[in-house]
Protein backbone atom coordinates (compact mmCIF):
# COMPACT_ATOMS: atom_id res chain seq x y z
CA UNK A 1 0.00 0.00 0.00
CA UNK A 2 1.19 3.52 -0.80
CA UNK A 3 2.30 5.56 2.19
CA UNK A 4 0.79 9.00 1.60
CA UNK A 5 1.51 12.08 3.73
CA UNK A 6 -0.73 15.13 3.63
CA UNK A 7 0.46 18.68 4.37
CA UNK A 8 0.46 20.40 6.84
CA UNK A 9 2.49 17.81 8.73
CA UNK A 10 3.21 17.33 12.43
CA UNK A 11 6.22 15.77 14.15
CA UNK A 12 4.14 12.65 14.82
CA UNK A 13 3.47 12.16 11.08
CA UNK A 14 7.20 11.72 10.47
CA UNK A 15 8.06 9.67 13.54
CA UNK A 16 7.84 6.22 11.93
CA UNK A 17 9.48 7.12 8.64
CA UNK A 18 12.97 5.75 8.02
CA UNK A 19 15.61 6.20 5.32
CA UNK A 20 14.92 4.04 2.30
CA UNK A 21 11.12 4.28 2.69
CA UNK A 22 9.10 5.25 -0.37
CA UNK A 23 6.35 7.82 0.31
CA UNK A 24 3.95 10.09 -1.60
CA UNK A 25 2.70 13.59 -0.82
CA UNK A 26 -0.74 15.21 -0.93
CA UNK A 27 -1.32 18.89 -0.29
CA UNK A 28 1.14 21.65 -1.15
CA UNK A 29 4.77 21.90 -2.13
CA UNK A 30 6.63 25.05 -3.16
CA UNK A 31 9.71 25.19 -5.37
CA UNK A 32 12.60 26.79 -3.55
CA UNK A 33 16.27 26.66 -4.58
CA UNK A 34 19.55 28.60 -4.63
CA UNK A 35 18.66 32.28 -4.57
CA UNK A 36 15.52 31.90 -2.46
CA UNK A 37 17.63 30.22 0.24
CA UNK A 38 20.22 32.95 -0.05
CA UNK A 39 17.64 35.73 0.23
CA UNK A 40 16.15 34.28 3.39
CA UNK A 41 19.35 33.31 5.19
CA UNK A 42 21.99 35.71 3.93
CA UNK A 43 19.88 38.81 3.27
CA UNK A 44 17.24 38.23 5.95
CA UNK A 45 14.31 38.68 3.59
CA UNK A 46 11.08 36.99 4.64
CA UNK A 47 9.98 34.05 2.52
CA UNK A 48 6.78 35.20 0.76
CA UNK A 49 5.21 31.76 1.24
CA UNK A 50 4.44 30.13 4.59
CA UNK A 51 5.96 26.64 4.59
CA UNK A 52 5.45 25.79 8.29
CA UNK A 53 4.50 22.10 8.39
CA UNK A 54 4.83 22.09 4.63
CA UNK A 55 7.14 20.97 1.89
CA UNK A 56 9.70 22.58 -0.37
CA UNK A 57 11.06 21.24 -3.62
CA UNK A 58 14.60 21.90 -4.80
CA UNK A 59 13.49 22.28 -8.39
CA UNK A 60 13.43 24.63 -11.33
CA UNK A 61 10.48 23.89 -13.57
CA UNK A 62 9.32 24.78 -17.05
CA UNK A 63 6.07 26.70 -16.65
CA UNK A 64 3.68 27.94 -19.30
CA UNK A 65 1.25 30.84 -18.94
CA UNK A 66 -2.16 29.81 -20.18
CA UNK A 67 -4.63 32.08 -21.97
CA UNK A 68 -6.69 32.51 -18.79
CA UNK A 69 -3.62 33.94 -17.06
CA UNK A 70 -3.04 30.86 -14.90
CA UNK A 71 0.28 29.06 -14.91
CA UNK A 72 0.60 25.47 -16.04
CA UNK A 73 3.35 23.08 -14.92
CA UNK A 74 4.93 21.68 -18.08
CA UNK A 75 7.96 19.90 -16.70
CA UNK A 76 9.40 19.79 -13.19
CA UNK A 77 12.07 17.72 -11.50
CA UNK A 78 14.53 17.93 -8.64
CA UNK A 79 17.86 19.68 -8.73
CA UNK A 80 20.98 18.82 -6.71
CA UNK A 81 20.07 19.37 -3.05
CA UNK A 82 23.67 19.63 -1.91
CA UNK A 83 23.85 23.14 -3.38
CA UNK A 84 21.46 24.27 -0.64
CA UNK A 85 23.44 22.57 2.16
CA UNK A 86 25.05 25.82 3.23
CA UNK A 87 21.63 27.32 4.04
CA UNK A 88 19.33 24.40 4.81
CA UNK A 89 19.94 24.08 8.53
CA UNK A 90 18.96 27.70 9.17
CA UNK A 91 16.17 27.41 6.63
CA UNK A 92 14.59 24.48 8.50
CA UNK A 93 14.94 26.29 11.80
CA UNK A 94 13.47 29.58 10.58
CA UNK A 95 10.63 28.29 8.40
CA UNK A 96 9.46 25.12 10.17
CA UNK A 97 9.44 23.20 6.88
CA UNK A 98 8.85 19.46 7.32
CA UNK A 99 9.63 17.85 3.98
CA UNK A 100 12.49 18.81 1.67
CA UNK A 101 12.44 17.15 -1.72
CA UNK A 102 15.42 17.19 -4.05
CA UNK A 103 18.10 15.17 -5.73
CA UNK A 104 21.02 13.34 -4.18
CA UNK A 105 21.97 13.58 -0.55
CA UNK A 106 22.56 16.43 1.88
CA UNK A 107 25.18 16.97 4.56
CA UNK A 108 25.62 16.72 8.28
CA UNK A 109 24.16 20.16 9.09
CA UNK A 110 20.89 19.22 7.41
CA UNK A 111 20.87 15.85 9.19
CA UNK A 112 21.21 17.63 12.54
CA UNK A 113 18.47 20.12 11.73
CA UNK A 114 16.16 17.32 10.57
CA UNK A 115 16.71 15.50 13.83
CA UNK A 116 16.31 18.57 16.02
CA UNK A 117 13.31 20.13 14.26
CA UNK A 118 11.74 16.87 12.99
CA UNK A 119 11.96 17.16 9.22
CA UNK A 120 12.91 14.78 6.42
CA UNK A 121 14.73 14.99 3.10
CA UNK A 122 13.51 12.90 0.18
CA UNK A 123 14.66 12.20 -3.35
CA UNK A 124 12.30 12.47 -6.28
CA UNK A 125 13.90 10.29 -8.98
CA UNK A 126 15.43 13.00 -11.10
CA UNK A 127 14.80 13.58 -14.76
CA UNK A 128 11.19 12.41 -14.44
CA UNK A 129 9.92 15.83 -15.20
CA UNK A 130 6.69 15.04 -17.00
CA UNK A 131 5.65 12.46 -14.42
CA UNK A 132 6.12 15.05 -11.67
CA UNK A 133 4.38 17.79 -13.67
CA UNK A 134 1.19 15.80 -14.10
CA UNK A 135 1.11 15.20 -10.32
CA UNK A 136 0.79 18.99 -9.90
CA UNK A 137 -2.93 19.71 -9.91
CA UNK A 138 -2.60 23.47 -9.91
CA UNK A 139 -0.06 26.24 -9.45
CA UNK A 140 -1.92 28.33 -6.89
CA UNK A 141 0.50 31.25 -6.81
CA UNK A 142 3.96 32.41 -7.83
CA UNK A 143 6.29 34.61 -5.77
CA UNK A 144 9.66 36.26 -6.40
CA UNK A 145 9.12 36.08 -10.13
CA UNK A 146 11.96 38.55 -10.59
CA UNK A 147 14.29 35.55 -10.17
CA UNK A 148 13.26 34.06 -13.51
CA UNK A 149 11.43 30.85 -14.27
CA UNK A 150 13.73 28.29 -12.59
CA UNK A 151 14.09 30.25 -9.33
CA UNK A 152 10.55 31.56 -8.86
CA UNK A 153 8.67 30.15 -5.85
CA UNK A 154 5.90 28.14 -7.55
CA UNK A 155 3.27 27.18 -4.96
CA UNK A 156 1.79 23.89 -6.15
CA UNK A 157 -1.14 21.74 -5.06
CA UNK A 158 -0.12 18.12 -5.61
CA UNK A 159 -1.75 14.71 -5.60
CA UNK A 160 0.20 11.54 -4.80
CA UNK A 161 3.41 13.37 -5.57
CA UNK A 162 6.16 10.78 -5.76
CA UNK A 163 7.76 8.27 -5.50
CA UNK A 164 9.76 10.07 -2.81
CA UNK A 165 12.63 8.04 -1.42
CA UNK A 166 13.49 9.12 2.11
CA UNK A 167 17.20 9.97 2.30
CA UNK A 168 17.33 11.76 5.69
CA UNK A 169 14.91 10.87 8.50
CA UNK A 170 14.14 12.44 11.87
CA UNK A 171 16.39 9.95 13.68
CA UNK A 172 19.74 11.00 12.24
CA UNK A 173 19.76 8.55 9.34
CA UNK A 174 21.41 9.61 6.07
CA UNK A 175 20.98 7.14 3.22
CA UNK A 176 23.48 8.73 0.84
CA UNK A 177 26.19 8.90 3.50
CA UNK A 178 25.68 5.22 4.29
CA UNK A 179 25.89 4.40 0.60
CA UNK A 180 28.97 6.54 0.12
CA UNK A 181 30.83 4.55 2.75
CA UNK A 182 29.95 1.36 0.88
CA UNK A 183 30.97 2.84 -2.50
CA UNK A 184 34.29 4.00 -1.11
CA UNK A 185 35.15 0.58 0.28
CA UNK A 186 34.63 -1.03 -3.13
CA UNK A 187 36.26 1.90 -4.91
CA UNK A 188 39.70 1.45 -3.37
CA UNK A 189 39.67 -2.24 -4.19
CA UNK A 190 38.64 -1.68 -7.81
CA UNK A 191 41.14 1.13 -8.38
CA UNK A 192 43.92 -1.12 -7.17
CA UNK A 193 42.86 -3.94 -9.43
CA UNK A 194 42.55 -1.85 -12.58
CA UNK A 195 45.75 0.09 -11.92
CA UNK A 196 47.72 -3.16 -12.21
CA UNK A 197 46.47 -3.48 -15.80
CA UNK A 198 47.50 -0.01 -17.03
CA UNK A 199 51.23 0.14 -16.48
CA UNK A 200 51.75 1.27 -20.06
CA UNK A 201 54.61 3.74 -19.43
CA UNK A 202 57.62 1.52 -19.09
CA UNK B 1 17.37 28.84 -52.97
CA UNK B 2 17.50 32.43 -51.84
CA UNK B 3 19.67 33.01 -48.81
CA UNK B 4 16.87 34.07 -46.45
CA UNK B 5 14.67 31.18 -47.54
CA UNK B 6 17.47 28.67 -46.95
CA UNK B 7 18.13 30.04 -43.52
CA UNK B 8 14.47 29.95 -42.57
CA UNK B 9 14.18 26.34 -43.67
CA UNK B 10 17.26 25.38 -41.67
CA UNK B 11 16.05 27.23 -38.55
CA UNK B 12 12.66 25.52 -38.61
CA UNK B 13 14.30 22.12 -39.14
CA UNK B 14 16.55 22.66 -36.14
CA UNK B 15 13.56 23.64 -33.97
CA UNK B 16 12.06 20.25 -34.91
CA UNK B 17 15.34 18.52 -34.08
CA UNK B 18 15.53 20.17 -30.64
CA UNK B 19 11.88 19.30 -30.06
CA UNK B 20 12.25 15.54 -30.51
CA UNK B 21 15.68 15.51 -28.86
CA UNK B 22 14.21 17.07 -25.72
CA UNK B 23 11.51 14.39 -25.47
CA UNK B 24 12.89 11.14 -26.87
CA UNK B 25 16.15 9.41 -25.96
CA UNK B 26 18.31 8.10 -28.82
CA UNK B 27 17.82 4.41 -29.67
CA UNK B 28 21.17 3.23 -28.32
CA UNK B 29 20.56 4.90 -24.93
CA UNK B 30 16.99 3.66 -24.64
CA UNK B 31 18.05 0.08 -25.39
CA UNK B 32 20.92 0.26 -22.91
CA UNK B 33 18.61 1.52 -20.14
CA UNK B 34 16.23 -1.37 -20.83
CA UNK B 35 19.15 -3.77 -20.51
CA UNK B 36 20.24 -2.23 -17.19
CA UNK B 37 16.67 -2.21 -15.88
CA UNK B 38 16.41 -5.94 -16.48
CA UNK B 39 19.51 -6.54 -14.35
CA UNK B 40 18.08 -4.82 -11.26
CA UNK B 41 16.67 -6.91 -8.43
CA UNK B 42 15.70 -4.55 -5.58
CA UNK B 43 12.24 -3.02 -5.17
CA UNK B 44 13.65 0.49 -4.90
CA UNK B 45 15.60 0.20 -8.17
CA UNK B 46 12.49 -1.18 -9.87
CA UNK B 47 10.40 1.77 -8.63
CA UNK B 48 13.00 4.16 -10.05
CA UNK B 49 13.40 2.47 -13.45
CA UNK B 50 9.61 2.20 -13.74
CA UNK B 51 9.43 5.94 -13.11
CA UNK B 52 12.13 6.53 -15.79
CA UNK B 53 10.23 4.64 -18.48
CA UNK B 54 6.81 5.87 -17.39
CA UNK B 55 8.16 9.40 -17.65
CA UNK B 56 9.62 8.84 -21.13
CA UNK B 57 6.29 7.47 -22.28
CA UNK B 58 4.44 10.54 -20.90
CA UNK B 59 6.99 12.92 -22.43
CA UNK B 60 6.38 11.41 -25.85
CA UNK B 61 2.60 11.34 -25.42
CA UNK B 62 2.23 14.88 -24.03
CA UNK B 63 5.02 16.31 -26.23
CA UNK B 64 6.99 17.80 -23.36
CA UNK B 65 10.72 17.74 -22.51
CA UNK B 66 11.42 14.53 -20.58
CA UNK B 67 13.66 16.38 -18.10
CA UNK B 68 12.99 19.89 -16.87
CA UNK B 69 16.64 20.84 -17.15
CA UNK B 70 16.89 21.31 -20.87
CA UNK B 71 20.35 22.65 -20.24
CA UNK B 72 22.50 24.84 -22.42
CA UNK B 73 22.28 23.87 -26.06
CA UNK B 74 25.46 22.39 -27.52
CA UNK B 75 25.94 21.72 -31.22
CA UNK B 76 28.83 19.57 -32.36
CA UNK B 77 29.11 20.06 -36.10
CA UNK B 78 30.91 18.01 -38.70
CA UNK B 79 30.72 20.35 -41.64
CA UNK B 80 31.36 19.29 -45.20
CA UNK B 81 33.77 21.73 -46.79
CA UNK B 82 31.46 21.72 -49.84
CA UNK B 83 28.24 22.28 -47.84
CA UNK B 84 26.85 25.38 -49.57
CA UNK B 85 25.29 27.15 -46.56
CA UNK B 86 28.12 27.25 -44.02
CA UNK B 87 28.02 31.01 -43.57
CA UNK B 88 24.54 31.13 -42.06
CA UNK B 89 24.84 28.15 -39.72
CA UNK B 90 25.87 29.78 -36.44
CA UNK B 91 23.42 32.64 -36.73
CA UNK B 92 20.65 30.22 -37.69
CA UNK B 93 21.38 27.91 -34.76
CA UNK B 94 21.05 30.84 -32.38
CA UNK B 95 17.73 31.82 -33.92
CA UNK B 96 16.56 28.18 -33.76
CA UNK B 97 17.37 28.01 -30.04
CA UNK B 98 15.49 31.26 -29.43
CA UNK B 99 12.41 29.85 -31.17
CA UNK B 100 12.71 26.42 -29.55
CA UNK B 101 12.98 28.07 -26.14
CA UNK B 102 9.59 29.74 -26.59
CA UNK B 103 7.83 27.06 -28.65
CA UNK B 104 8.74 23.72 -27.07
CA UNK B 105 9.14 25.38 -24.45
CA UNK B 106 12.60 24.92 -22.96
CA UNK B 107 13.57 26.05 -19.49
CA UNK B 108 15.34 29.39 -19.49
CA UNK B 109 18.81 28.52 -18.29
CA UNK B 110 21.28 31.03 -19.65
CA UNK B 111 22.90 33.74 -17.58
CA UNK B 112 25.68 35.97 -18.88
CA UNK B 113 28.62 36.45 -16.56
CA UNK B 114 28.77 39.84 -14.78
CA UNK B 115 25.24 40.76 -15.86
CA UNK B 116 23.94 37.87 -13.71
CA UNK B 117 20.44 38.03 -15.11
CA UNK B 118 18.62 35.28 -16.96
CA UNK B 119 18.56 36.13 -20.68
CA UNK B 120 15.10 34.58 -20.92
CA UNK B 121 15.54 32.84 -24.28
CA UNK B 122 18.33 30.28 -23.80
CA UNK B 123 20.79 32.27 -25.87
CA UNK B 124 23.60 34.39 -24.54
CA UNK B 125 27.29 35.08 -24.80
CA UNK B 126 28.65 32.18 -26.90
CA UNK B 127 25.40 30.32 -26.22
CA UNK B 128 24.39 28.06 -27.89
CA UNK B 129 27.88 26.55 -27.71
CA UNK B 130 29.01 25.51 -31.18
CA UNK B 131 31.96 23.25 -31.95
CA UNK B 132 33.17 22.82 -35.53
CA UNK B 133 34.95 19.95 -37.22
CA UNK B 134 35.41 19.63 -40.97
CA UNK B 135 34.48 16.81 -43.35
CA UNK B 136 36.82 17.35 -46.31
CA UNK B 137 35.06 17.18 -49.66
CA UNK B 138 31.61 16.43 -48.22
CA UNK B 139 28.48 18.38 -49.18
CA UNK B 140 26.69 17.44 -45.95
CA UNK B 141 26.45 18.99 -42.52
CA UNK B 142 26.18 16.59 -39.58
CA UNK B 143 24.90 18.00 -36.30
CA UNK B 144 25.01 16.45 -32.87
CA UNK B 145 22.52 18.33 -30.71
CA UNK B 146 23.06 17.95 -26.99
CA UNK B 147 21.18 19.35 -23.98
CA UNK B 148 23.90 20.00 -21.40
CA UNK B 149 22.05 19.96 -18.07
CA UNK B 150 23.56 21.47 -14.94
CA UNK B 151 23.58 18.34 -12.79
CA UNK B 152 25.65 16.28 -15.17
CA UNK B 153 28.06 19.12 -15.99
CA UNK B 154 28.99 19.53 -12.31
CA UNK B 155 31.18 16.40 -11.90
CA UNK B 156 33.27 17.42 -14.94
CA UNK B 157 36.99 17.94 -14.42
CA UNK B 158 40.22 18.45 -16.31
CA UNK B 159 43.64 18.05 -14.71
CA UNK B 160 47.33 17.85 -15.54
CA UNK B 161 49.76 15.17 -14.40
CA UNK B 162 53.36 14.20 -14.84
CA UNK B 163 54.31 11.01 -16.67
CA UNK B 164 55.55 9.63 -13.34
CA UNK B 165 51.93 9.72 -12.09
CA UNK B 166 51.15 7.22 -14.83
CA UNK B 167 47.78 5.96 -16.03
CA UNK B 168 46.88 5.53 -12.38
CA UNK B 169 45.99 9.24 -12.35
CA UNK B 170 43.42 8.61 -15.06
CA UNK B 171 41.83 5.80 -13.11
CA UNK B 172 41.69 7.88 -9.92
CA UNK B 173 40.05 10.78 -11.74
CA UNK B 174 37.39 8.63 -13.34
CA UNK B 175 36.50 7.00 -10.03
CA UNK B 176 36.45 10.29 -8.15
CA UNK B 177 34.20 11.93 -10.73
CA UNK B 178 31.73 9.05 -10.79
CA UNK B 179 31.71 7.96 -7.15
CA UNK B 180 31.60 11.47 -5.71
CA UNK B 181 29.61 14.10 -7.60
CA UNK B 182 28.52 11.56 -10.20
CA UNK B 183 26.05 10.11 -7.73
CA UNK B 184 24.04 13.33 -8.02
CA UNK B 185 24.30 13.46 -11.80
CA UNK B 186 21.45 10.99 -12.41
CA UNK B 187 23.14 7.63 -12.93
CA UNK B 188 23.44 5.31 -14.79
CA UNK B 189 25.90 7.66 -16.51
CA UNK B 190 27.75 7.80 -19.77
CA UNK B 191 31.33 8.63 -18.80
CA UNK B 192 33.59 10.44 -21.25
CA UNK B 193 37.33 10.34 -20.64
CA UNK B 194 39.61 12.64 -22.62
CA UNK B 195 43.34 11.99 -22.70
CA UNK B 196 45.58 14.67 -24.14
CA UNK B 197 48.43 17.05 -23.49
CA UNK B 198 46.72 20.07 -21.93
CA UNK B 199 43.48 20.69 -20.10
CA UNK B 200 41.60 22.20 -23.03
CA UNK B 201 42.27 19.43 -25.51
CA UNK B 202 41.54 16.76 -22.90
CA UNK B 203 38.26 18.49 -21.99
CA UNK B 204 37.07 18.65 -25.60
CA UNK B 205 37.97 14.98 -26.09
CA UNK B 206 36.08 13.93 -22.94
CA UNK B 207 33.02 15.62 -24.38
CA UNK B 208 33.44 13.93 -27.75
CA UNK B 209 33.85 10.65 -25.88
CA UNK B 210 30.43 10.75 -24.26
CA UNK B 211 28.79 11.92 -27.47
CA UNK B 212 29.99 8.76 -29.24
CA UNK B 213 27.28 6.14 -29.92
CA UNK B 214 27.06 3.45 -27.23
CA UNK B 215 28.70 0.23 -28.31
CA UNK B 216 31.57 1.91 -30.16
CA UNK B 217 35.13 1.36 -29.00
CA UNK B 218 38.42 3.23 -28.80
CA UNK B 219 40.44 2.42 -31.97
CA UNK B 220 43.49 1.16 -30.08
CA UNK B 221 43.06 -2.36 -28.63
CA UNK B 222 44.54 -1.25 -25.30
CA UNK B 223 42.24 1.77 -25.29
CA UNK B 224 39.23 -0.46 -26.00
CA UNK B 225 40.31 -2.78 -23.22
CA UNK B 226 40.70 0.19 -20.86
CA UNK B 227 37.13 1.26 -21.64
CA UNK B 228 35.81 -2.21 -20.86
CA UNK B 229 37.86 -2.48 -17.65
CA UNK B 230 36.69 0.93 -16.42
CA UNK B 231 33.07 0.11 -17.25
CA UNK B 232 33.24 -3.16 -15.34
CA UNK B 233 35.05 -1.68 -12.37
CA UNK B 234 32.64 1.26 -12.06
CA UNK B 235 29.68 -1.10 -12.29
CA UNK B 236 31.12 -3.07 -9.39
CA UNK B 237 30.59 0.07 -7.26
CA UNK B 238 26.88 -0.63 -7.63
CA UNK B 239 25.83 3.02 -7.59
CA UNK B 240 22.50 2.16 -9.21
CA UNK B 241 19.85 4.45 -10.67
CA UNK B 242 19.83 7.80 -8.81
CA UNK B 243 22.84 6.72 -6.70
CA UNK B 244 20.55 4.66 -4.46
CA UNK B 245 22.51 1.42 -4.92
CA UNK B 246 21.86 -1.15 -7.57
CA UNK B 247 23.58 -3.59 -9.87
CA UNK B 248 25.24 -1.03 -12.17
CA UNK B 249 26.65 2.49 -12.20
CA UNK B 250 27.23 3.41 -15.82
CA UNK B 251 25.87 2.80 -19.30
CA UNK B 252 29.37 3.03 -20.74
CA UNK B 253 32.83 4.54 -20.40
CA UNK B 254 34.26 6.01 -23.60
CA UNK B 255 37.85 7.15 -23.99
CA UNK B 256 39.07 9.58 -26.67
CA UNK B 257 42.74 10.43 -26.96
CA UNK B 258 45.23 12.62 -28.77
CA UNK B 259 49.01 12.44 -28.71
CA UNK B 260 50.50 13.69 -25.47
CA UNK B 261 53.51 15.87 -24.80
CA UNK B 262 56.42 13.77 -23.59
CA UNK B 263 56.32 15.72 -20.31
CA UNK B 264 52.57 15.72 -19.61
CA UNK B 265 49.48 13.61 -19.08
CA UNK B 266 46.19 15.48 -19.33
CA UNK B 267 42.99 13.86 -18.09
CA UNK B 268 39.47 15.16 -18.39
CA UNK B 269 36.28 13.46 -17.30
CA UNK B 270 32.81 14.54 -18.42
CA UNK B 271 29.69 12.66 -17.47
CA UNK B 272 26.25 12.51 -19.04
CA UNK B 273 23.07 11.60 -17.18
CA UNK B 274 20.74 8.72 -18.02
CA UNK B 275 18.47 11.22 -19.78
CA UNK B 276 21.17 11.49 -22.45
CA UNK B 277 19.48 13.88 -24.82
CA UNK B 278 21.65 13.82 -27.88
CA UNK B 279 20.71 13.42 -31.50
CA UNK B 280 22.57 13.12 -34.75
CA UNK B 281 21.10 14.51 -37.94
CA UNK B 282 22.58 14.94 -41.41
CA UNK B 283 21.65 17.90 -43.59
CA UNK B 284 22.23 17.64 -47.34
CA UNK B 285 23.17 20.47 -49.64
CA UNK B 286 19.48 21.07 -50.49
CA UNK B 287 18.83 21.36 -46.71
CA UNK B 288 16.74 18.23 -46.50
CA UNK B 289 17.80 16.20 -43.47
CA UNK B 290 17.79 12.69 -42.08
CA UNK B 291 17.77 11.60 -38.44
CA UNK B 292 20.47 9.02 -37.70
CA UNK B 293 20.09 8.57 -33.95
CA UNK B 294 16.36 8.07 -33.48
CA UNK B 295 14.21 5.53 -35.34
CA UNK B 296 11.19 7.28 -33.95
CA UNK B 297 11.89 10.95 -34.31
CA UNK B 298 8.27 11.90 -33.75
CA UNK B 299 7.91 14.55 -36.41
Amino acid sequence: MKKILTTPLTNADLEDIRIGDVIYLNGHIVTCRDVAHRRLIEYGRELPVDVRGGAIFHAGPIVRKREDGKYEMVSIGPTTSMRMEKFEKDFIEQTGVKVIVGKGGMGQDTVEACQKHKAIHCVYPAGNAVLAAIQVEEIEKAEWMDLGMPETLWYCRVKEFGPLIVSIDTHGGNLFEENKVKFNQIKEEQIKKISEKVKFIK
Amino acid sequence: MAHEQAKERFVESMVQVMDFTSRILPDDVFDKLKELQAAETSDMQRVIYDAYFDNLEKAKELKRPCCQDTGILHFYLSAGTEFPHLGMVEEALEEAVRRASAQIPLRQNTINYFEERNTGDDTGERVPWVHWDLLPGSQDLEIITYFAGGGCCLPGRSKMYKPSDGYQAIVDNVFDAVADLGINACPPLVVGVGLGHNIENAAVLSKKAYLRPLGTRHPHPKGARFERDLTEALNRLGIGAQGLRGENSVMAVHVESSGRHTATIAVAVSVACYAHRRSLVRFHSDLSFEVLSHKEAGH
